[in-house]
């Protein structure tokens, strides 16, 4: 980024910062950064602008739940023989802000915790026989140090953080500027309460965010918060355009999903009807007719102000696909995770007989510590037991553990994969598999020609006896694209039924040209192709489409890419004859496990 | 009992007394609202959602179908729907100082300590707001089932037991936020406990057993990771919920949620007489629930949707008829109708299909096209 780009990026940034001071609870920031001076700036000014009564906690990345929540002191309780509670992070941030490090690693469980505080303003407490219901009226600073696009918070968290910044490209330099002074902002904070936003402000928030391709509804709600603040901040009592762009900019333009045209709003509410998570794929029918074109000039004046503030490669990106979402949220080679009782990472203890798992030695003195003197007092014996332990106080240790991968091979063996295509493939191809081999994934692979898809070789993790049939593999005849991924998916359904990941790879030319029913008619081929393709997208299946036809991969409406789009996964060009090359970029494709 | 190695006299200041956090949690025990400081979002003024706010209401009327599963989009307002529930639910009449507000009227359901104040004369009994208890996320499973009392076995070397969660949610309501983010154990049990309606304790030597009978409900999010089928199908009802997508219904949704927020008691105020009109609907419902009358036709009906969308089980066709049966009385109908059964079928059948993997259509379409055959369209 040029020296420009650093300076918008920290006046946005700085100004968020007030923007956020004026009011916090309830609300958060994302801040994507390296640590460094520039988000050690930016929390310092952070700091300034806050209250100096409020409080800010620092969360590690694996708190446990006694710290975030609270739960009962042990050293204490038994020092003072009644139980004494531990005030949890969540209510020791009240009124203030807990900053959360290393957000993108966050896992699921914390942040749904941190988000119902931030929803409730309250924790309530049920642990270790205590049950209280504290104050927890917190905003939320996550500092994000992902690198890819995909390492971000979880999205629960970050729906409900209303500035999304990214300070990645800004150095030490200009740091120092800052947008208002504390004094300004504590006024700002006064004087909150008295602003006041008009319908039309709301009307246009709601429908921007609709042409952004913006599904949540958090996000308007949020965007005319900033509104109000950046209101107050200017010393105004009722919102206006400005402030509206100023929300636009911050809350919008980050979570924009496709790229808004100015004229003409089709395409993006298109996008908005379409749900992120819907399992099925019948989409709603758009009830655009009836939107009220009662503010469109104030409208357009946002969505502008949301433009504005999209970096152009971003934008560029927005306007080339027409959904950004991360293709299959968990995607990739490393299956989902699974709670063992044997293998794997450790997660915690939990009560239970000793044949459920290993015993966790420490949990389980822990357990029985409070009991000792009931214990001692009551004991039918008088042994001088230094602990006495009981079946109820033993925890076992749990473990997380990854779960088997199976990778589906979908292999084009038609003519129209020409031979020497057909022999790079089969390199291909086994390269993965030894890659799978050396994981100890299981592959299957589904092979289509002629009229039909045939299933070669059920999930194994015989490496021999893949590589055998693929050299048997037979070439020639039609492209039934439709029933090589039909049968694909039904695979991949009873994979997941034995509790494995499945991962589709499909390598074709695209150039289907039988019909579900056998017949040769390349048009409708391609539309049951298509059609087969959204099929697999319903349950979330992870997959990857490489195109085998480099004439056709260099074409942006290439039908493999089509294909790939309607599953909702990769797509990817198969490098000019080197089986090598393909490999890696699978790889590469799939995160490692 | 042992002396106290150390007598403290003041806590650390990260420390609470957790004497104080008792009486605190006691004090809100007693009126049973689901939040003592927020006022919630009236249930009446949620825009859209019909299929979830009616599948709460069924529940409200009628118990027995077994539990609502939302799940669906996120900030859709699931959690606000439950809250907000609490505040329509009819008050109930049970036991003075019954830890688990024992229904006087059903001896058989009393618990041990109603039972033997009961042959000692007529039971003191009061009306109290019917709970709505929120499972806290990270809630530790001595709190859901009950425990000895850590207090007093520490003070008094006493054995006592100190009723969980579930002994609150009796008669009433349990929630459970982003039920996939709840551990399996713990989610077993809840059902275990849900579908035998007792909770049985032995901890330290002691047994208890106590009445616990709730509807549970859960609500989740697709995109935290599926639910596992097994549980799918003990809920009652499930029903699928979207972020709309029209315009006009999103700037209501905002507008209302915003004027909430700036003002929640204004905002409250402005729909009480909704809300008092609904609760009044929601008694009435439950009241006449046992004289509607559920014809031959209808179950024979029922029955035959069952059959065709090849829904496993009885439990589907029982449940079909006693969600269209609170529907009914909640209309004022006098009997189970075909309006009746159609609307109830998506969401009383919907999560009871088999998945097939190679048909994208939504099992939601799949019940309504049966429907449409054999109702007519």
């Amino acid at each position: 980024m040029s020296g420009d780009g650093a300076i918008a990026a920290w006046a946005r940034a700085s100004h968020a910062a007030a923007l956020f001071a004026v009011d916090p609870l309830g609300s958060g920031v994302s801040l994507r950064a390296p640590p460094g001076p520039a988000r050690d700036a930016w929390i310092a000014l952070l700091r300034d602008y806050l209250p100096s009564d409020a409080p800010m906690r620092r969360a590690p990345l694996s708190i446990s739940d006694d710290r975030l929540l609270g739960g009962l002191d042990l050293a204490a309780t038994l020092r003072a023989g009644r139980p004494i509670a531990e005030t949890g992070l969540l209510a020791q941030a009240d009124g203030g802000v807990l900053v959360l490090t290393m957000a993108e690693r966050l896992g699921g469980a914390t942040a749904a915790r941190v988000a119902a505080a931030l929803d409730s303003g309250e924790i309530e407490l049920a642990r270790d026989g205590l049950s209280a219901r504290q104050k927890a009226r917190i905003g939320v600073v996550a500092l994000d140090e992902g690198h890819a696009d995909d390492e971000r918070p979880p999205a629960a968290l970050l729906d409900r953080l209303a500035f999304h910044l990214d300070l990645a490209e800004v150095s030490h330099r200009g740091v120092d500027e800052r947008p208002a002074t504390s004094a300004q902002v504590a006024a700002a904070r006064q004087r909150l309460p008295s602003v006041v936003a008009p319908a039309k402000a709301i009307e246009a928030l709601v429908a921007a965010a609709a042409r952004l391709g913006i599904d949540s509804l958090r996000a308007p709600l949020l965007a005319l918060r900033i509104a109000r603040a950046s209101c107050a901040l200017r010393c105004a009592d009722v919102v206006d355009d400005e402030d509206l762009a100023v929300a636009a900019g911050l809350a919008l333009a980050p979570r924009a999903t496709c790229a808004p045209s100015i004229e003409e709003d089709e395409a993006p509410s298109e996008e908005a009807a379409d749900e992120p998570g819907s399992a099925k794929d019948d989409a709603d029918p758009k009830n655009d007719n009836a939107r009220p074109r009662a503010a469109p000039a104030l409208e357009d004046l946002v969505v502008a102000a949301a433009r504005a503030a999209i970096p152009a490669d971003v934008l560029a990106r927005l306007a080339t696909s027409a959904r950004t979402r991360a293709p299959s949220a968990r995607g990739g080679k490393s299956g989902a995770a699974l709670v063992s009782a044997r293998r794997g990472r450790p997660m915690g203890a939990r009560r239970g007989a000793l044949r459920e798992g290993r015993l966790c030695l420490i949990e389980t003195l822990r357990a029985a510590a409070p009991w000792q003197p009931l214990r001692r007092a009551q004991a039918a014996d008088d042994a001088a037991l230094a602990v006495r332990v009981r079946a109820d106080d033993f925890r076992v240790t749990r473990f997380r553990e990854r779960r088997e991968t199976t990778a589906i091979f979908v292999v084009d063996a038609s003519g129209s994969s020409a031979m020497q295509r057909l022999g790079e493939v089969k390199g291909a191809i086994e390269l993965l598999l030894a890659d799978c081999y050396a994981r100890r994934d299981s592959v299957a692979l589904v092979a289509f020609r002629g009229k039909s898809a045939e299933i070669l070789l059920p999930p194994t993790r015989s490496l021999a006896r893949a590589k055998r049939l693929l050299a048997a593999l037979p070439g020639g005849g039609g492209t039934p694209l439709a029933h090589g991924l039909d049968a694909a998916g039904a695979l991949a359904e009873s994979v997941r039924r034995k509790g494995q990941t499945p991962l589709l790879i499909l390598l074709t030319d695209g150039r289907g040209n039988i019909d579900r029913k056998g017949a040769p008619d390349r048009a409708k081929a391609l539309d049951d192709a298509l059609d087969a393709a959204r099929r697999l997208r319903a349950p979330g299946l992870a997959a990857l489409a490489i195109d085998s036809s480099a004439a056709a991969a260099a074409r942006a409406d290439a039908p493999t890419r089509k294909i790939a789009e309607a599953m909702n996964g990769r797509y990817l060009k198969m490098p000019f004859a080197d089986a090598a090359a393909l490999s890696q970029a699978v790889r590469a494709a799939a995160p490692a496990p | 009992m042992s002396p106290l190695p150390v007598k403290l006299s003041r806590t650390t200041p990260r420390s609470i007394d957790a004497r104080r956090m008792h009486a605190e949690a006691a004090r809100s025990a007693q009126n049973y609202s689901p939040s003592d400081s927020l006022t919630p979002f009236p249930f009446t003024a949620i825009v859209g959602q019909d299929a979830m706010k009616l599948a709460f209401v069924i529940a409200a009327i009628d118990p027995s179908v077994g539990g609502v599963l939302v799940f669906g989009d996120r900030g859709t307002g699931k959690s606000t729907a439950v809250r907000a529930l609490a505040r329509l639910l009819p008050p109930m009449r049970s036991v003075v100082d019954c830890a688990y507000h024992c229904d006087p009227a059903a001896a058989a359901a009393l618990c041990d300590g109603c039972k033997k104040r009961a042959a000692q004369g007529p039971l003191k009994t009061t009306l109290r707001a019917a709970p709505v208890v929120d499972l806290p996320l990270g809630a530790t499973e001595d709190r859901v089932v009950g425990a000895l009392d850590l207090e007093r076995a520490l003070t008094l070397g006493e054995k006592s037991f100190e009723p969980g969660l579930l002994a609150k949610a009796n008669r009433g309501f349990l929630y459970i936020d982003e039920a996939n983010l709840l551990e399996d154990h713990l989610v077993d049990l809840l059902l275990d406990v849900a579908a035998s309606g007792e909770n049985v304790v032995e901890r330290e030597g002691l047994s208890v057993r106590h009445p616990a009978r709730f509807v549970l409900i859960g609500s989740g999010n697709p995109e935290e990771g599926e639910l596992r089928p097994q549980l799918l199908d003990r809920f009652g009802l499930a029903v699928d919920v979207k972020t709309p997508t029209d315009i006009p219904t999103r700037i209501e949704v905002v507008r209302r949620r915003d004027a909430f927020e700036r003002d929640p008691a204004r905002f409250a105020k402005a729909w009480s007489a909704e809300e008092h009109k609904l609760r009044r609907r929601i008694a009435t419902g439950r009241e006449r629930l046992g004289a509607v009358a559920a014809p031959d036709e209808a179950l024979e009906k029922a029955a035959r949707l069952c059959v065709a969308l090849g829904a496993d089980g009885l439990r589907g066709e029982l449940t079909l008829l006693r969600a269209a049966r609170a529907l009914a009385s909640f209309e004022g109908e006098e009997r189970v109708g075909d309006a009746q059964l159609r609307r109830v079928a998506p969401f009383a059948l919907g999560h009871r299909l088999r998945r097939n993997p190679l048909d994208d259509i939504g099992s939601a379409t799949r019940v309504v096209r049966a429907v449409e055959e054999i109702f007519g369209a």
